[in-house]
């Protein structure tokens, strides 16, 4: 079967805010079936990397390419139907909203399409289904999404990603703010996505967990890519040696 | 029945513009404006029909591109400046009110008019707005006919349709909202308009009633509006109601409202109740949302 190999290759990207040099000349360049982590303490400049790849907004200089084509995202939107999406460590569901609603919030399936009436049963049968493939059984998803666990939440977000089509999934500090149990699910779940063939871009500030899962590293430093390696050529002493240097 | 229709007649108002409002604030969004919107649209139509002569369908559509336009002025202000829509809304509260005493005294040296009742297209309109059915032997107000109908079809947007869901999501969290690709400047706007077309609609309503205008109309209708809409377990702080429920606090409005006057009790106690049902909704609420919101 040929696959797609989802690549993104930024080359020389540049990014000031006023004053600020937020990002300088950076590359790198990622492929699916991989987790690729990038590492970096707050401020390096890891989510204004982020937000270039996911169409927040453009670099100043620099090339953007996915699978050998350039382009240049304004919005998010953009982004996502080039296959590209990010799951935000806060913003990922809406805690009050109902689980069915939250996985297709933006998405909403149809069965009429002149009034905009939501196909409900299907929404619930498909957020079942999908949710299922990620080990999490809900009965009920007309509960509000707040009643899930935080891993769950998260994992609803990937899931979603994944059903309207991303092949390029961008996590931003998944696990950050959970506790072991609930992590190590996401984790589990993650790992599983190189399977799939998607090309994972893994945000994180916990090398040990990054190095367990990641298959490369990318190290921002003040705005500079100082390094990347592959798994066997490294160790998380050596990476962590580098982002302490 | 007589009773009955009495509450019915005041709650039918209330909750014509309770679920304008409902949906308004379920987006995360006030609009203190609609009272003042009531005054304008009353004295407009009123004044295109006996001083401009036109036929009253026509100065009732004039009327009401007018006042859908101030809706989107609202609304364009409020999501353009990131500023709270209370203060916006406040602010347009007091233009609007202010240009429609002006204006009305301007023209016709008076704050009230009337004289509707023999003017062109009275009877149309009349017949649209304020209509009686009669259901064994008492006369209901068509109002509370339409009030149902906009509950059926207010109900049916919220729960049942795509806007409804871009509603929710718009105001529980509005960069959520955006993230998904949700249009929330546009949510936002299309409500502000839809809460200017209920003020209009209770415009309309109350002049083929009464065959005039006064510039006064509708005052501290908005808040009663967003009382309505808080006992009915509508969020003050967006994400979370119910049309349903925004009815139900309507029609308590009216039946405490009309049976303090038949219980003969002094009708000031009616401000009191008000306040106190405002307050402990608030209260229950808040309850509510940090059970769900925080899960």
């Amino acid at each position: 079967m040929l696959r797609d190999s989802n690549q993104i290759v930024l080359k020389n990207i540049y990014k000031n805010f006023g004053n600020v040099e937020a990002l300088k000349d950076v590359s790198m360049s990622t492929n699916s079936g991989e987790i690729n982590c990038i590492l970096g303490d707050n401020g390096a400049g890891k989510s204004t990397l982020v937000n270039i790849v996911s169409g927040v907004f453009p670099p100043d200089k620099g090339e953007y390419r996915i699978n050998n084509k350039a382009v240049a995202f304004l919005y998010p939107h953009e982004a996502i139907s080039a296959g590209i999406s990010t799951v935000y460590q806060n913003l990922a569901i809406i805690p009050i909203m109902n689980i069915y609603r939250n996985f297709f919030l933006g998405n909403e399936p149809l069965n009429n399409e002149y009034f905009k009436i939501i196909d409900k049963e299907f929404a619930i049968d498909t957020t079942i289904r999908e949710l299922k493939k990620f080990d999490i059984n809900i009965e009920d998803p007309k509960r509000s999404a707040g009643t899930l666990s935080g891993g769950e939440r998260q994992i609803l977000a990937i899931a979603r990603a994944l059903y309207f089509g991303a092949k390029i999934l961008i996590l931003d500090e998944p696990t950050s703010a959970l506790g072991v149990k609930e992590s190590n699910k996401v984790v589990e779940q993650i790992f599983l996505l190189k399977e799939q063939n998607i090309n994972v871009i893994l945000v994180s500030h916990n090398i040990d967990q990054a190095f367990m899962l990641g298959d490369k590293f990318f190290i921002i430093k003040n705005g500079e890519m100082v390094g990347h390696f592959d798994k066997l050529e490294t160790s998380a002493k050596s990476l962590r040696t580098i982002l302490e240097k | 029945m007589q009773g009955t229709k009495s509450y019915l007649q005041v709650s039918s108002e209330i909750g014509i513009l309770a679920i304008g409002v409902a949906l308004l604030m379920i987006s995360g969004e006030f609009d203190l404006s609609i009272g003042s919107l009531i005054g304008f649209s009353s004295m407009s139509v009123t004044l295109l029909t006996v001083e401009a002569s036109l036929s009253m369908p026509v100065a009732s559509i004039l009327t009401l591109i007018m006042v859908i336009f101030i809706g989107y002025c609202n609304g364009i202000t409020v999501v353009k400046s990131g500023l709270p829509s209370f203060i916006i809304t406040l602010g347009s509260l007091f233009m609007v009110r202010g240009v429609t005493i002006a204006v009305s005294k301007m023209v016709t040296g008076r704050t009230q008019l009337g004289g509707l009742e023999e003017a062109k297209g009275y009877n149309i309109m009349s017949s649209i707005f304020s209509n009686s059915l009669t259901i064994s032997e008492t006369d209901f107000p068509i109002s509370i006919f339409w009030w149902m109908l906009f509950g059926v079809l207010g109900y049916f947007l919220l729960k049942h349709t795509q806007p409804g869901n871009w509603i929710f999501a718009t105001g529980a969290s509005q960069e959520s909202a955006k993230l998904m690709g949700i249009p929330v400047q546009k949510v936002k706007i299309s409500l502000f308009m839809l809460t200017a077309f209920c003020s209009w609609f209770i415009a309309v309503t109350q002049v083929t009633t009464f065959g005039g205008a006064d510039v006064l109309r509708g005052e501290q209708k908005e808040f009663i509006a967003i009382i309505a809409a808080v006992i009915g377990g509508t969020l003050l702080t967006g994400g979370y109601g119910s049309i349903i429920g925004a009815m139900i606090g309507a029609l308590i409005f009216g039946i405490v409202k009309q049976g303090i006057i038949f219980a003969g009790v002094d009708a000031d106690w009616f401000q009191v109740f008000m306040g106190v049902m405002l307050v402990s909704a608030v209260l229950v609420n808040g309850t509510f949302r940090k059970k769900y919101a925080q899960g």
